[in-house]
């Protein structure tokens, strides 16, 4: 298993290497000049190759690659340049933000997601069933950031439950959580929509198979049949599941934190889309990349858990 | 007098008028298109005509949908917006398709490094959010209905090459594909007509799913200030523009999402339908 993990760990290198060279001729590439982007339309040409110069941009591309690569080794992420604020800096106050919501809204859809569409697999084409797949196929067409809006109108400005925007009071649990309730609710909503319909796939394949009719025929109760035999099996393709839609999910989390003004790894991307600032977007490309590869490898590695059956050759 | 053995094609019709799912998710599918397409004719007011008298008036009788910032009619852009929202969803998922299904047939046919390559780069290309990676294309491409079709194309091609690449890896192994080699067929010949015949079917069902992730994710892009801008309406751009006022008008974002979550649940409905027909243990 340690082999197996540090193999995985360092095969995830050269992908990283490979996401990270994209994301850095992405963004060279863009329309525009961000040195005129920063000054405007009436600044001298002067005045723009001076800005271009401090910024690093009339270095060759190679060198400005370099560059980049090498101050990723040493944790530097550059300085804004709308701001001249290092990037790390707005990254370590935002990235909390990202994670919890995250987080929350992963915990929200495998707390109630599997159960749910285990439940709809038992009761096939029953009502729960029907209304299982109804939802499940809701929360998959319902935009995130529709959704967020819809709950926001409802909870925040109707009933006035819980506030429309921002992040809490940095420091105060409660408030920090009263802030995370809604954007974690809608997130976990889409989640549990997609792992219900997965989680009641898998299950309805596992009771399909021999060993379950096999268990049945034996005399075994319903309950331990299914948490005895079915269970088990059926967790090995919710888990990838799990893991396919975290992802997912991460990108949900840009538009939730769009529509609930929180601060956030997305609201800063969006911003330093629009403001130009090429570093800072850059930057959180780069955190993006590492997320999601780290959360490749840990659906790799939580197989064997789940399956003893899982040799890492 | 004999009983007549149902065609192949009246045996998928029957299969899908049995599935109520797929018959009201194609039915709500060609109103949205027929909406877009008539929107000249059914609009009731010009959508980016501005009457600042009539702002923020809330749904009545002339205004159904009631009216935004500029005293602009809703409803009207609700119903122009179909038009770009569909253009891009379809035009994006049938690009995608182009280049996807090329890539993986070529992968799976081909083989050896090319294959590497190939599914290498889909690997990555799919193992990001897609929000992430269309606001990185968007970038580098700059924002304009063309590149923002192009930059869903770009997060479709993945999917397809994906679906093609594991039939064709199976089907390159058939008999018939070995005797056409042996007659002197070329590959490209062999791909186009003994491979790709045999894949489309499963691909054309995927892609009317997809075409609602397509329509998704223009209204995400949308909605981030990326594509058409105002004030060309599109259901994410009067979205975004309507949320800074949504305590005070709150029609102006909840009808064209409500617009979006119909069409996405009715090419949805239908793709899950047509998946169900493609089923074999289905067919009757």
């Amino acid at each position: 298993m340690f082999g197996y993990a540090v193999r995985r760990i360092l095969v995830s290198f050269p992908i990283l290497l490979i996401v990270l060279t994209v994301v850095f001729v992405l963004v060279r590439v863009a329309p525009g000049d961000p040195a005129r982007a920063i000054l405007g339309d009436y600044a001298s040409q002067e005045a723009v190759e001076a800005l271009r110069k401090r910024m690093g941009l009339d270095k060759p591309l190679w060198e400005q690659y370099v560059e980049f690569l090498w101050g990723l080794v040493r944790g530097d992420l550059g300085r804004s340049l709308i701001s001249g604020v290092p990037v790390a800096k707005q990254v370590a106050y935002a990235l909390p933000y990202t994670l919890e919501l995250t987080f929350s809204g992963i915990l929200i859809g495998v707390i109630f997601g599997v159960p749910l569409g285990i439940y709809t697999a038992l009761r096939r084409n029953r009502l729960p069933d029907y209304l299982g797949r109804t939802f499940s196929l809701a929360g998959l067409s319902f935009p995130t950031f529709y959704l967020g809006i819809l709950l926001m109108l409802l909870f925040a400005v109707e009933l006035r439950l819980f506030p429309t925007m921002g992040g809490g009071r940095p420091g105060d649990l409660v408030d920090r959580l009263r802030h995370l309730f809604l954007p974690a609710l809608t997130l976990g909503l889409i989640m549990t929509a997609y792992i219900t319909r997965m989680s009641r796939s898998a299950m309805l394949n596992v009771l399909n198979e021999d060993y379950v009719r096999t268990a049945r025929a034996k005399g075994l109760g319903e309950t331990k049949v299914i948490f005895r035999h079915a269970l088990k099996n059926a967790l090995i393709p919710i888990i990838s599941v799990i893991g396919v839609y975290s992802i997912v999910l991460i990108g949900g989390s840009i538009m939730v934190e769009i529509v609930f003004s929180r601060p956030g790894l997305g609201k800063l991307m969006v911003g330093a889309m629009m403001q130009r600032d090429y570093i800072t977007l850059q930057s959180i490309m780069v955190i993006y990349s590492g997320f999601v590869v780290a959360l490749n490898l840990l659906t790799d590695l939580s197989y064997g858990l789940v399956d003893p059956r899982v040799k890492y050759e | 007098m004999g009983r007549g053995v149902a065609s192949p094609r009246q045996r998928v019709v029957r299969t899908f008028l049995r599935n109520r799912t797929a018959v009201i998710g194609a039915a709500i599918a060609v109103c949205v298109v027929a909406v877009a397409a008539l929107a000249p004719l059914i609009s009731p007011y010009d959508p980016i005509r501005q009457n600042v008298r009539f702002r923020f008036r809330p749904p009545h009788g002339a205004h159904i949908f009631g009216t935004d910032f500029y005293g602009r009619d809703v409803l009207s852009r609700v119903i122009y917006g179909a038009r770009i929202s569909l253009l891009v969803g379809i035009s994006s998922v049938l690009l995608g398709m182009a280049i996807g299904t090329v890539m993986g047939m070529v992968a799976g046919y081909r083989r050896g490094k090319l294959e590497v390559l190939i599914m290498r780069a889909v690997d990555v290309m799919m193992s990001f959010p897609d929000e992430v990676l269309g606001i990185m294309i968007m970038v580098a491409l700059g924002s304009g209905l063309f590149n923002l079709i192009l930059a869903i194309a770009i997060l479709m091609a993945p999917r397809f090459a994906r679906l093609a690449y594991g039939p064709t890896l199976a089907l390159r192994e058939r008999d018939y594909v070995d005797a056409a080699r042996a007659v002197g067929c070329g590959d490209l010949r062999i791909l186009l007509r003994h491979i790709l015949p045999n894949i489309f079917g499963e691909v054309l069902v995927m892609s009317t799913l997809w075409t609602a992730t397509a329509i998704r994710l223009e209204a995400n892009l949308s909605f981030l200030g990326l594509g058409v801008s105002p004030p060309t309406p599109t259901w994410g751009n009067m979205i975004r523009t309507g949320l800074d006022h949504l305590t005070d008008a709150w029609w102006v974002s909840i009808f064209p999402g409500a617009a979006i979550l119909i069409t996405v649940l009715a090419f949805n409905m239908l793709g899950d339908g047509l998946r169900d027909i493609a089923d074999p243990k289905l067919r009757t």
